[in-house]
């Protein structure tokens, strides 16, 4: 497949689309079927943030390499309203919105490496790195 | 948007998820249940989710409110068939999904309906 992709989120349908595409990579790399699920489950709620905070964004998704492994990493931005709190926001069950305020948290917890950049005003940039085992 | 078919087998409602949830499919699938249960006086509601591949935090949410109101209907929901891979990974997602009950199977969700119908009949008494 050709690596990198890059995907827009512009729609509940690009949610699933994500989905799938970071399915494929994810067995392409060589994670685990758990890891696999993890990847997926961090992207979508990683995509559904970028639609209902920012109203739409886009992600890549590529293969990276370190020394040893293979690893897939997802780079999710947008231009929205930005995290004017990031400590706040990656606190378990905080939500400025009706959900359960899970999504950055658990999907910090679900993956290798987390990063979170924002800029109040200007968007928000989330990097998120599962190495193959 | 694809809906998710509601099946009626006797006195229970069987949904068996096939499709790539959308989140517009999670939100249907709520309405049609709770129309469905008061429309046919269902005993129990058996979601199988042996096809879904992951549940998030929208997808989890979701499962707990169709149990919260199936129960207020007088209906128990059970979750049947999660994959190994979707419970260890919504364990660290966070996810307890609370007042879910859930069987490993069809069959098993079936039994412990029954189960509970048994139980329901004795403290009616
Ligand atoms: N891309 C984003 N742009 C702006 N704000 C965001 C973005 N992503 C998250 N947030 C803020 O961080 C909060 C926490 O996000 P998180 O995904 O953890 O929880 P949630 O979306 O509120 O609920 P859940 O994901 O559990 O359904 C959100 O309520 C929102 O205020
Ligand atoms: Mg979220």
């Amino acid at each position: 497949m050709t690596s990198p992709s890059e995907l827009p989120i512009s729609g509940n349908s690009d949610v699933v689309l994500i989905r799938q595409q970071v399915r494929t990579v994810a067995v392409e790399v060589g994670l685990s079927l758990v890891d696999q699920t993890k990847i997926v489950t961090a992207a979508s709620e990683l995509a559904r943030n970028a639609l209902v905070y920012a109203g739409g964004g886009r992600v890549r998704i590529e293969i990276v390499h370190n020394n040893v492994r293979a690893g897939l990493r997802l780079t999710v931005s947008d231009d929205g309203p930005g995290i004017p709190d990031i400590d706040q926001a990656l606190v378990d069950g905080w939500t400025t919105g009706n959900g359960l305020g899970l999504g950055l948290s658990g999907s910090r917890r679900l993956v290798d490496e987390f990063d979170l950049r924002s800029v109040p005003g200007e968007g928000t940039l989330i990097t998120v790195t599962k190495w193959a085992r | 948007m694809d809906r998710v078919p509601v099946l009626k087998l006797g006195d229970l409602l069987i949904v068996s998820i096939q499709i790539d949830l959308q989140d517009q499919s999670v939100l249907a699938l709520q309405e049609d249940l709770a129309d469905k249960v008061v429309e046919t006086g269902a005993r129990g509601v058996i979601i199988d989710i042996t096809a879904v591949e992951i549940v998030d935090s929208f997808i989890g949410r979701m499962l707990s409110t169709i149990a919260s109101i199936t129960r207020m209907l007088d209906a128990e929901t059970i979750v049947v068939g999660m994959r190994p891979a979707v419970a260890i990974t919504l364990v660290e997602l966070g996810l307890s999904l609370g007042g879910v009950r859930t069987a490993l199977n069809l069959e098993k969700g079936v039994a412990l309906l029954n189960h509970l119908d048994g139980a329901r009949a004795v403290t009616a008494r």
